[in-house]
């Protein structure tokens, strides 16, 4: 199974908690750079050379590294994950404004909006707490089934609703952590100023709110990227279906390994943005404390 | 808007109160403030200064009592709290600017958003209040940027480009460093002589000498004495505020 939702949703990242280990020693430390790239050329050589000469390595090669399946597969294998590409785009534009809309709904207080505070809450639990690929399977298959006048039965179109419903309540939950976070000063200076309970939450809190919440917020849109593989279940051909039917046309699995460096080459560089904006922040807000 | 109390009063409270669960915070305060008066609040931490004020800008709930402002009463049922809000401005002690935005927008925020002014005439506006009080040069600068002194000083101006009747300053330089504190008290002087009705929270008693039509003093959530500066300050009647007096000079604050 690819993905199985975001990996540290709703986290923020702490401020300035000591120091965190570094990838790899600083250039300007000689001697440790040296010592981390011999101990990672003998470690993973070393790898390298246990799983290269097992004995069922050559079968393992032909059948997943196989150069001319790689060749005649990579074209109809990435022309289908443009599909994926659409599906989380078009995802990730509504997961921003839904999921925003949910925490401050969730966030307003007041006896009156109880209700209102009860329905987005039981939303998040929902969503939470079922598998995508469930959520995705009963939408993409259920309700077309229901064959009501005017709903469209597209899979791709519910596919992306099944998306945009599971990571909008993960995302809500990040914008909620975010809105906490913000001291209750800042939005008592904005009512002591005239403005209205959602005039402070638009023009003071939900800003502030919404550069912390950044790096969290791209750890999730990680992990609905990874998922829009799940909506092969539906028969939609985006990148793993596409890998599944030049597998079975080819009795070849270097598809899959098609598939794997593409979601590598689209999340590894997305993984290291995250890490390179957590540290950002933690040495801002260690220089910036007041 | 009904006309009530007395047309020159901009601030009138009558037997307030105010608890938080079983604290008794406020109990029973009075106070008529007049138009362009100065009232200063002295007391002990803890004596209710700040709950006072929280409660004149409905930033707390009271427990019974009236709040006037400018002969409306701000504590009736079905008051439209924002629009009360706009007419009395609060600077806090923790300067509270919003840290997002540059020091010009933190100021034309509620004058575009709440009066519903043009960006153009708000910044004009903003423009002249920072020039008069020697902040024109940090304009577009973010609050970070600032000293304590320069920030409370914004803060200051934020609240009057609301151009409020009245303003409430709640021990606005108790975070400055002291070298800091007299470029904030002379924003203060200057709003006094330009006739701003203001109702001011400090330890900095030589401040209220200076400053205050009268001086009120807070023990424990009732107001003990009120009077002008010199009597209150030199000639205190209640032992209470003898106490407290001798105290803060013995600390080094008078
Ligand atoms: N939101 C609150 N919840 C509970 N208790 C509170 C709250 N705000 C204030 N208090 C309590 O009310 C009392 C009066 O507080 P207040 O801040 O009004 O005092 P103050 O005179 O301004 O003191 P200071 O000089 O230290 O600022 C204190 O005992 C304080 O702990
Ligand atoms: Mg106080």
């Amino acid at each position: 199974m690819i993905g199985s939702g975001p990996a540290e949703s709703g986290s923020i990242p702490p401020v300035a908690a000591g120091r965190r280990a570094r990838l790899l020693p600083a250039p300007g430390d000689r001697r440790g750079f040296g010592i981390a790239i011999v101990s990672t050329v003998i470690v993973f050589g070393l790898l390298g050379f246990v799983i290269v000469s097992s004995a069922g390595w050559p079968r393992v090669q032909q059948s997943f590294f196989d150069p001319a399946t790689f060749e005649a597969s990579w074209p109809r294998v990435t022309r289908a994950f443009w599909v994926n590409v659409q599906l989380f785009l078009l995802a990730e534009a509504l997961v921003l404004v839904l999921g925003l809309v949910i925490a401050v709904l969730r966030s307003l207080p007041g006896a009156a909006l109880a209700p209102i505070r009860l329905l987005a809450t039981a939303y998040v639990d929902l969503f939470r707490a079922l598998p995508g690929i469930l959520v995705i399977s009963m939408l993409g298959f259920g309700v077309p089934a229901l064959r009501i006048e005017g709903l469209p039965t597209d899979e791709f179109f519910w596919a992306l609703v099944a998306l945009t419903l599971l990571y909008s309540a993960y995302v809500s939950e990040v914008y909620r952590a975010g809105i906490d976070s913000i001291h209750p000063s800042q939005a008592a200076a904005a009512r002591s100023l005239g403005l209205s309970q959602l005039q402070a939450m638009r023009f003071v809190v939900v800003p502030q709110a919404i550069r912390r919440v950044i790096p969290p917020l791209l750890n999730d849109f990680i992990g609905l990227q990874k998922d829009t593989a799940l909506v092969s279940v539906l028969g939609v051909v985006e990148v793993f279906r596409a890998a599944q039917i030049r597998q079975a046309a080819t009795f070849n699995s270097t598809p899959y390994v098609i598939t794997a460096i593409i979601f590598l080459l689209l999340t590894v560089p997305m993984a290291r943005l995250v890490d390179w904006l957590v540290r950002r922040q933690q040495r801002r807000s260690a220089a910036g404390a007041r | 808007m009904r006309a009530e109390g007395r047309a020159s009063e901009a601030l009138l409270v009558e037997g307030l109160t105010k608890s938080f669960g079983s604290l008794a915070v406020l109990r029973g305060i009075d106070l008529a403030v007049a138009e362009h008066e100065v009232i200063c609040l002295i007391g002990a931490s803890g004596s209710g200064k700040s709950t006072l004020l929280r409660c004149v800008n409905l930033l707390e709930p009271i427990d019974a009592g009236r709040i006037v402002v400018g002969g409306q009463e701000i504590t009736a049922a079905r008051v439209d709290v924002d629009r009360v809000r706009r007419s009395i401005g609060i600077v806090f002690q923790a300067f509270n600017l919003f840290p997002h935005l540059r020091v010009i927008d933190n100021i034309t925020l509620a004058p575009r958003r709440v009066l519903g002014r043009d960006r153009g005439a708000a910044e004009a506006a903003a423009t002249d209040l920072l020039r008069r009080f020697g902040l024109e040069d940090k304009r577009l600068e973010y609050p970070d940027r600032l000293s304590g002194g320069q920030q409370q000083r914004v803060a200051i101006v934020r609240a009057l480009a609301m151009e409020p009747q009245l303003l409430l300053l709640d021990e606005i330089t108790s975070a400055l460093d002291p070298e800091l504190i007299a470029e904030v008290l002379d924003v203060v002087r200057e709003l006094a002589r330009g006739g701003m009705t203001m109702l001011i929270a400090t330890h900095e008693m030589g401040f209220a000498r200076d400053v205050a039509d009268r001086v009120a003093f807070l023990d424990q959530g009732r107001m003990l004495e009120i009077g002008p500066p010199a009597a209150i300050l030199s000639e205190p009647r209640e032992p209470r505020t003898r106490q407290f007096l001798q105290r803060v000079i013995a600390a080094g604050r008078l």
